[in-house]
């Protein structure tokens, strides 16, 4: 069933990232982790589809953000992130998905990292989780390729008395001034000094591009994590996701 | 009736006529999986027919790779839309495996190393429609693509050819698989664009 809901905000997230904020009237409601389906349609009745995350918590307003970014051969997307106005209809399907989410009642440590982009649904979970009051604590590794790269900088800065949930970054390209790292791609110290400690039995989830999880994921499961407590999302180069 | 995007033009591909609806194509071979890769070594490998508590065939890798293979050049289609046309493979048919098998079953539900399964009917599996896949391109199947090997079924949306192939349950009464348990389509035909329950 396709829905039609309103934009009512955008926001910049980088240079090439947007966040779109829509007004949904008879939206279900949706889990902290799902996605939906964005579709476009041409004054001919040509339609395109692509799936987005949820980046916004579950809310009882019927609103939900998702975050785009603009891919330069992409046929979607560069719709979603320049052309897109306040007050624009979208149509859209979901939520979609129930297996890479979190519920508030889960009492286990949680353990996200993210590859670039791959933070939108784990956002989603960090937004749901402060909102929450007691529950298990978050940590997040959040891999990006340079500091101006970083989507929801400002809010993922902590506020001193939350403590909730930790976030550590690493940079793949370029750091920030007096970084004490080089730019890599994460690697097993990194996961052994940022991530839970196997023993506290994390449930992790894992999101960003095929080569970023596949690696984050071995990673972690060469570090003692259960491979069935490790849930990943994946995308691939022709951005089948976002 | 859908809503006219303001603006939208999209990029229309001129093969879209071999397309099924709502899939774009694309020269790379995305991967997607809801855990991590699991890495099974040969010589643990196993692969099994199983009908109530029954193991009514097993193959080991050596044993498996001793059957007669076939090698079938298919399109696949992914729910999450994106299509890959033409692509060649080397797999053992699941008319092989199933040969001499006598069962009442009507459903089949396919389990993989790292827990993930999928449904679909028998009769799906059946004449020269399913195959245990253990080469691509002319390559050994990579483990992110489903090796040792992974099940492969192309008229069905990609979810249904299980990656990490384990074992196969036959069954009387059909039972969700892992995706299907989450709202997605129990059957999966592309041409149908059957992706979600209720299409």
């Amino acid at each position: 069933m396709w829905r039609s809901g309103t934009v009512i905000a955008l926001r910049d997230e980088t240079a090439t990232a947007r966040t779109i904020t829509l007004q949904i009237p008879d939206w279900p409601g949706h889990l902290a982790g799902q996605h939906v389906d964005v579709r476009l349609t041409a004054p001919d009745g040509y339609s395109a589809v692509r799936s987005y995350s949820i980046a916004s918590a579950p809310d009882q307003d019927g609103r939900i953000e998702i975050t785009v970014e603009r891919l330069p051969d992409g046929e979607v997307s560069p719709y979603l992130t320049t052309q897109v106005a306040v007050g624009d209809p979208l149509e859209l399907r979901g939520p979609i998905g129930g297996w890479f989410v979190w519920r508030p009642e889960q009492p286990e440590p949680i353990q996200l990292v993210a590859g670039g982009s791959g933070i939108v649904p784990l956002m989603a979970m960090i937004r749901l989780r402060r909102a929450t009051h007691g529950g298990a604590p978050f940590r997040l590794l959040y891999s990006v390729r340079e500091p101006d790269a970083v989507w929801y900088g400002g809010e993922l800065q902590l506020p001193s008395s939350d403590s909730s949930v930790s976030v550590t970054y690493a940079y793949t390209r370029a750091v920030p001034e007096g970084w004490p790292r080089r730019p890599a791609r994460i690697d097993a110290a990194q996961i052994a000094s940022m991530t839970w400690p196997s023993r506290l039995r994390p449930t992790c989830y894992v999101c960003g591009p095929t080569s970023f999880v596949e690696r984050a994921a071995d990673l972690l499961a060469a570090a003692g994590n259960s491979p069935d407590r490790i849930r990943t999302e994946r995308f691939g180069p022709t951005g089948e996701r976002r | 009736m859908a809503i006219i995007s303001p603006g939208f033009s999209g990029r229309r591909a001129p093969t879209d006529s071999t397309l099924p609806p709502g899939q774009y194509l694309t020269a790379g071979f995305p991967v997607l999986s809801a855990g991590p890769t699991p890495h099974v070594p040969l010589e643990k490998w196993e692969l099994t027919i199983e009908e109530g508590t029954d193991v009514i065939r097993r193959w080991d890798w050596t044993s498996f790779r001793s059957l007669p293979t076939e090698t079938p050049t298919v399109d696949l289609h992914c729910v999450t839309r994106w299509s890959k046309l033409g692509t060649r493979w080397e797999g053992v048919s699941l008319d092989t495996l199933l040969a001499g098998v006598k069962t009442e079953a009507a459903f089949a539900l396919v389990y993989s190393y790292g827990d993930y399964s999928t449904n679909l009917p028998l009769e799906d599996l059946l004449n020269k429609q399913a195959w245990i896949a253990f080469r691509f391109d002319g390559a050994d199947l990579e483990p992110e693509h489903g090796g040792p090997a992974r099940l492969l079924v192309p008229h069905l949306y990609l979810w249904k050819s299980a990656k990490w192939v384990r074992r196969i349950k036959l069954m009387s009464r059909d039972a969700p698989g892992f995706w299907e348990a989450f709202g997605y389509h129990n059957y999966g035909d592309p041409w149908r664009e059957q992706r979600y329950r209720g299409d």
